[in-house]
């Protein structure tokens, strides 16, 4: 039997049987639909990722004051009091890579204006810190050198900050009080939203001179981190090894021992990003297969239950001609129509339920042909492999005994 | 008589190869065929040698158990003998494999079953079609065909409808179309008034009679006296042997019994 006829053939048994036909594929439906809602989420929340990164500005080289062991207990970042201001002015002296760098360090504190009052985090840094964030003003401006020099009581604020506190009204040229002092605010920072690599908000935060942040209310004169922008991109790898260099030999750390700093570059996040993203993938994939392994089987058993129901039709499609081949193909094809009906229909479910989560949680998707035509592929597959024996008992049958069954 | 002119219209393909063809259909030497059946093995023909000309009517006849099934199913090349010679059109069909026996089965053999044996929720014109599908005819010409077999057997007008809308009567037409519809050398019917009415069975077997008189030649198995009478050879079956085999001598005629039937008014 020619291949159209057979596909017709495989239609009409099929549509004999809607309701189990339906049933029988929900199983590809679902393994099909999930990986295709979930691969649209993670591409997209990948695609998010990579683009927050390169908005970080892509010469960035990140340098934390790195872990330390306390008589075995191991303190994370920003633990050690060796990244101190003198190391900042070496680094632009002494790294031929180095185009500028902020010295940073943070607290968290709580912060009043009038009768509202709001737990942030405190950063105290120079201005460069926000060229090298490429980080952009709604109102007001960044405070100066000089505010820094003489550890000015001034702020720049975040964008969740301004929500929290201040509402409606403008911040610029308020007086907010961080613990126990009053700080002008000068300027307000555009949204940015979660942090790639560290996964907080952006935006809860303030921004103080950092001379200021360590005199007058932290009382630590060391620094937790330093923002260093390098000349080009490609000079961030350079300026990553320079850095490192640098901190160690005036960190005075012999070879062999541990840095108490760490360096990273931009492409490093990128590459963690992606990391993650592949093990997500690996998750979403062993998912996949799971759920189309289920549908499979669903499929073999509705075919095992129909070759046998179908006995006598077997046996009469044999007497009057049909080889064993004819007969495998027919059965074959049938589960093949269920396998990719039921993967178009996952397909449609999936991108539906993607866009659902886009709609209502905001989540970034992103549907790529190429994970469309994989499940695809895979409900193909999937039919074949379980459609085959199911087919191959059907070829198997003696045509007198098909013909005698009841 | 419509249902005889359109016969005798269509079947000329079957006269044609008739004066073409070599004399023997079907040459049967020493069968011999053992089921085993796990420690006991049962003999359901022993030694059956036979020849069946072109153009022969003929009914094999027998008691259950008397081996004349085994030996339809070996004819239908549905089955091959344990030991033996079966030539079909000069064929041995001992050294075919199963493909080429299933191209047998679908073009060299119309089979008629007791029980119809139609592919329900399919209607009769499709049922009919079913060979030539497998014999990859295109469509054009499998739908000529297939209305040309319905028309030969009288149901040029009921070609949609589905075999539980069909009668008794009806649907051994649409099988007998079916087993017509690739021009067969031989019909096999398996006790194909078996589920029918005494007058329904005289009906069919005025249309076998017709194709045979057209050339075609046709064996069929009954245990019905009476329906034997309509064929012109007798073969009967005992024991895995035949025991009888002769020309029919008071032939009944089907146009004619129908005559001395009342017709049922329904």
């Amino acid at each position: 039997m020619d291949l159209i006829s057979t596909i017709r053939v495989a239609f009409r048994a099929l549509a004999r049987n809607r309701l189990r036909t339906t049933l029988t594929m929900l199983g590809i439906i679902i393994g099909v639909g999930a990986v295709i809602a979930m691969v649209g989420i993670g591409q997209g929340a990948d695609e998010t990722i990579q683009k927050q990164l390169a908005n970080l500005g892509s010469n960035m080289v990140f340098v934390s004051s790195g872990s330390r062991n306390f008589g075995g207990l191991r303190i994370g970042w920003g633990a050690t009091k060796t990244l101190v201001t003198e190391d900042v002015t070496a680094m632009l002296r002494e790294c031929p890579a180095v185009a500028s760098a902020a010295p940073g360090t943070q607290t968290s504190a709580q912060v009043v204006f009038e009768n509202d009052n709001w737990g942030t985090r405190i950063t105290g840094s120079t201005p460069e810190y926000f060229d090298i964030r490429a980080w952009p003003f709604q109102s007001g401006a960044s405070f100066t050198q000089d505010d820094v020099t003489t550890a000015a009581n001034v702020a720049v604020i975040g964008d969740t900050v301004r929500k929290n506190l201040f509402a409606t009204t403008e911040p610029v040229g308020k007086t907010i009080r961080i613990g126990n002092l009053p700080f002008l605010v000068v300027g307000v920072l555009e949204a940015k939203g979660q942090s790639p690599a560290m996964s907080e908000d952006q935006d809860d935060n303030i921004v103080v001179p950092l001379t200021t942040l360590q005199k007058k209310i932290t009382g630590q004169p060391w620094l937790r981190f330093v923002m260093v922008s390098a000349k080009s991109r490609s000079a961030s790898y350079a300026a990553k090894e320079q850095l490192e260099a640098l901190l160690r030999d005036r960190h005075r750390i012999r070879p062999g021992m541990d840095d108490d700093f760490t360096v990273r570059n931009l492409a490093d996040m990128a590459d963690l990003a992606k990391e993650s993203s592949q093990v997500m993938t690996v998750l979403l994939g062993t998912i996949a297969g799971i759920s189309l392994l289920v549908g499979g089987v669903i499929i073999m058993n509705v075919m095992l239950v129909s070759v046998t129901e179908r006995t006598r039709e077997i046996g009469i499609r044999m007497a009057i001609g049909a080889t064993e081949g004819d007969v495998q193909r027919q059965f074959l094809i049938e589960a093949l129509v269920m396998s990719m009906i039921g993967g178009a229909i996952g397909v449609v479910f999936g991108v539906g339920l993607a866009y659902a989560t886009y709609f209502i949680g905001g989540w970034p998707i992103l549907i790529s042909p190429a994970a469309v035509a994989g499940a695809a592929a895979m409900a193909m597959a999937v039919g074949i492999f379980f459609g085959y024996y199911p087919a191959q008992k059907a070829a198997q049958l003696d045509p007198i005994e098909a013909l005698r069954y009841e | 008589m419509s249902t005889q002119q359109s016969i005798s219209v269509a079947i000329g393909d079957f006269a044609a190869r008739a004066k073409s063809g070599p004399d023997a259909v079907i040459q049967v030497q020493d069968i011999h065929k053992i089921y085993s059946l796990g420690e006991t093995q049962v003999h359901a023909l022993r030694g059956v040698g036979l020849e069946i000309m072109r153009g022969e009517f003929v009914a094999i006849m027998g008691a259950s158990g008397s081996g004349k099934s085994t030996f339809m199913n070996i004819l239908g090349c549905l089955d091959k003998p344990s030991s033996g010679r079966y030539m079909l059109e000069g064929t041995d069909v001992a050294q075919l494999d199963k493909r080429q026996l299933a191209a047998i089965r679908n073009r060299k053999i119309g089979f008629v079953f007791q029980g119809f044996n139609l592919l329900a929720r399919t209607t009769a014109l499709e049922n009919t079609e079913l060979p030539t599908l497998y014999a990859r005819i295109d469509k054009v010409e499998r739908h000529r065909r297939a209305l040309e077999a319905l028309k030969m057997v009288g149901l040029g007008e009921r070609t949609d409808h589905f075999p539980s809308q069909l009668s008794g009567g009806q649907q051994q037409r649409v099988a007998i179309a079916r087993a017509l519809v690739n021009r067969p050398s031989i019909l096999l019917a398996d006790e194909p008034t078996g589920n029918l009415d005494s007058r329904t069975s005289v009906e069919l077997m005025e249309i076998f009679q017709a194709l045979n008189d057209r050339g075609l030649t046709i064996i069929l198995v009954t245990h019905e006296h009476d329906i034997a009478q309509f064929a012109k050879r007798n073969i009967v079956f005992r024991d895995g042997k035949i025991r009888r085999d002769e020309a029919v001598t008071n032939r009944a005629i089907a146009g004619e019994v129908l005559k001395t039937l009342p017709v049922l008014e329904d």
